[in-house]
């Protein structure tokens, strides 16, 4: 499996999703600098990290949103590359528009780092697949702004169409409806403030993260 | 011409830094304060002397990075 990881100025979780992505699928990861108009050819996912891209000036993820290689993830996500984008990189996401919402500051207004307990709502994604018939998950989140908001209206329609991926079983932030991960209507674009990349193996507390990566490994040799 | 542009979270959007403000104000005794909202004021100059071009421009500054259409409503006054 070919992967990229976009490397945004203040991005600070880009060498573990490199190292997450070599030890739990073996996968070839490229660095991308975000000033890059175009991906590698040959990609299979391509992940925007967790971090402070641009210091979170104005928004957190909006100046990212409008870098050079965004065109390209655009591109890359319509013609059915996996997108990743894990807490800065969901912020990323949804300021660019491939995911619906926004995350707003946490309810209780500190920065949140546990581990959390997150349920798998829909297994038959190509980011939850290798989960098998297992509903839960543990891995950490790291925010101080992962409280995603949508109107009731988007709330709705994600929740009917199955967009909703990962819910907390304990909210840490105030997300609505529990919301911790989604998925694009394609279902091509995944963006989640937990992170994967911090539960991979074992020695870190929790692997259930690696499950992530191999999911789209499978979706990718399924396609091959 | 210079223009103001006030972002503020839309109202329903639960402004938590508005929150912890108004009850630090409630704190100091200022008992009369409620809806505390925390927002942002933009400045910057503007070529031409246009005044409605530019509002139109600088609103369509707002709906593409200004401001985030989802969380967030904006204001924009411009003068010469």
């Amino acid at each position: 499996m070919r992967a990229a990881v976009i490397v945004f100025p203040g991005s600070n979780c880009d060498r573990d999703c490199k190292v997450a992505l070599e030890r739990s699928v073996g996968a070839r990861v490229e660095m991308v600098w975000h000033q890059e108009v175009d991906l590698p050819g040959g990609l299979d996912l391509v992940v925007l990290p967790g971090g402070f891209a641009y210091g979170d000036y104005l928004r957190c993820g909006a100046m990212a949103a409008l870098s050079p290689i965004m065109a390209g993830v655009r591109k890359a996500a319509a013609r059915g590359v996996a997108v990743a984008g894990i807490c800065n990189g969901f912020q990323v996401l949804c300021e660019a528009g491939l995911l619906p919402g926004a995350l707003l500051r946490n309810a209780g207004l500190k920065y949140v780092c546990t581990h959390v307990d997150l349920e798998i709502v829909n297994l038959q994604t190509r980011f939850t697949s290798a989960f098998g018939a297992r509903r839960s998950a543990v891995m950490t989140v790291g925010n101080g702004e992962g409280n995603f908001f949508a109107d009731d209206a988007t709330l709705d329609r994600l929740e009917g169409e199955g967009q909703v991926v990962f819910r907390y079983r304990k909210n840490p932030n105030g997300s609505a409806r529990n919301i911790a991960g989604i998925v694009d209507q394609s279902g091509n674009v995944l963006g989640l403030m937990p992170h994967p990349d911090r539960a991979f193996e074992t020695a870190l507390g929790s692997s259930d993260g690696a499950m992530v990566f191999q999911s789209v490994m499978q979706s990718v040799m399924a396609t091959a | 011409m210079k223009a103001v542009v006030h972002v503020f979270l839309k109202p329903g959007v639960l402004d938590v830094q508005g929150k912890a403000v108004e009850s630090a104000l409630n704190g100091l005794g200022f008992s009369a304060v409620s809806n505390v909202r925390v927002g942002r004021a933009i400045t910057l100059d503007f070529a031409g002397d246009d005044v409605p071009a530019a509002k139109a421009e600088v609103a369509t500054m707002c709906e593409r990075l200004l401001a985030n259409p989802v969380i967030e409503s904006y204001r924009v006054e411009v003068e010469t």
